[in-house]
């Protein structure tokens, strides 16, 4: 083969290594999509209330809190070893627990809504 | 309300406050001799029995932007247009905190820029959403506190005869808990309150009602009741509170408690919705449920005449 038919030849077949590589990943997102990694977890702010009230999670995973709600909350651990950032709607706070342990937090905005993760080795 | 009747004589002060709870927007009740008499606010003749009348504004969340209210600056400034019309200039103004959504700079420069053209002093107390700075309550103490200030911003002033308390009730919040006041800003309260003769008449204000209205929502103070139990010996106390964006009044005893409308949006009635959040309206219908109160003083054994408007009309 000439050169340029060498470049097209290792172009071509890129491409359908590519293409091959992009079908893999296709399908892996697919299966991935419909069940969340072993090691994240979600909690949902909605209605003044953090959704499920007690999550139960194993080592080292990492829980996002998401704010579905129109106000600003936050999540506060309950002897204020750690508190986020106010969360405005729509968006996001996660934190990776790395020690077994309930955890008992709350919003420092509206004290009334409280909730819980339970760490298991 | 066939008991209304501003004829009959030696109509109780307390059901005459409780009429005001009906008296919707535009009524003056004032008391004289005992008797309650009601005049429209555009006559302005309470204004000018008044020895002083001042004005309080709350819960104007400059940076909010979601559908319940997509501009609050707007509504704000409609707030502040209705107080430049009043009959008698305010004295001073009272602001009953979120004055800000984020506790951002800008929120809180917006604010004071806009409050400015009000020419009136402000004096102000911080709501939950002024204190979600990383400092935790420093933003708001850099633009507001004052040499009178103490802790986190409580103070107590004096105008007119009247004492002013400010307290902050938003701060070292309790999980499950509700407001919180913590027993430094009450010892301050108790020593502040001690020496003066109960013939005062105290305004106190905060931004949590200091009194329960729905703990459900987190709607009262932990330990307001410590609060009030300072300042039972009073002759006329006067609560002022914003926070749950809508009016809620009651006597008792000596004690007038009044929450007042957002500047910004409205929120449920106790327990008419699944949470205390913003609550959407037509849009016709949105400057009918937020507004301003104006409080005026005559000097004498009265109570405060408490005047709510609305933004609509």
């Amino acid at each position: 083969m000439t050169g340029r038919f060498r470049g097209t030849a290792r172009r071509a077949s890129r491409r359908v290594i590519g293409a091959a590589l992009l079908l893999v990943a296709v399908f892996a997102g697919v299966s991935w999509a419909q069940t969340p990694a072993a090691n994240s977890a979600i909690v949902n702010i909605d209605n003044f209330a953090f959704t499920p009230a007690v999550l139960v999670v194993h080592l080292g995973t990492t829980v996002t809190w998401t704010n579905r709600d129109d106000i600003p909350h936050t999540v506060t651990e309950k002897k204020l070893t750690f508190r986020s950032k106010a969360i405005d709607s729509g968006e996001q706070f996660s934190r990776t627990f790395d020690l077994p342990g309930e955890i008992e937090y709350f919003c420092s905005l509206h004290p009334h809504m409280t909730g819980k993760i339970v760490v298991e080795p | 309300m066939s008991k209304h009747d501003s004829e009959r004589e030696g109509v109780s002060r307390r059901h005459a406050l409780e009429c005001m709870i009906w008296a919707g927007t535009g009524m003056v009740w004032t008391m004289a001799g005992g008797i309650p008499r009601s005049t429209m606010i555009g006559e302005a003749r309470a204004a000018e029995a008044a020895s002083f009348s001042f004005l309080q504004l709350s819960d104007s969340h400059i940076g909010f932007d979601k559908p319940a209210n997509p501009d609050p600056t707007a509504t704000l400034k409609e707030a502040i247009a209705k107080a430049a019309a009043l009959p008698v200039k305010p004295a001073f103004m009272i602001h009953t905190g979120d004055i800000t959504h984020l506790s951002r700079d800008k929120e809180f420069d917006d604010v004071a820029q806009m409050l400015s053209t009000t020419g009136l002093h402000g004096f102000y107390v911080p709501g939950e959403h002024d204190v979600i700075d990383e400092g935790t309550g420093k933003a708001y103490l850099d633009r507001y506190g004052t040499k009178e200030t103490k802790g986190a911003g409580w103070y107590s002033f004096d105008h007119g005869g009247v004492h002013f308390i400010g307290l902050v009730n938003v701060l070292n919040l309790k999980a499950g808990g509700l407001g919180f006041l913590g027993e430094e800003q009450l010892a301050w309260l108790a020593a502040d309150v001690e020496s003066r003769p109960a013939s005062t008449p105290i305004v106190v204000f905060a931004h949590v009602p200091l009194w329960t209205v729905y703990p459900e929502w987190g709607w009262g103070t932990d330990d307001g009741a410590k609060a009030l139990a300072l300042l039972k010996r009073f002759g006329s106390v006067t609560v002022l509170n914003g926070h749950i964006h809508q009016i809620v009044q009651k006597v008792e005893g000596n004690m007038t408690f009044h929450t007042a409308r957002s500047t910004a949006f409205p929120q449920p009635g106790p327990g008419a919705a699944a949470s205390p959040g913003p609550m959407k309206v037509p849009a016709e219908d949105l400057r009918k449920m937020l507004g301003l109160t104006s409080v005026s003083f005559v000097r004498g054994d009265k109570p405060l005449a408490v005047v709510d408007q609305t933004l609509a009309g």
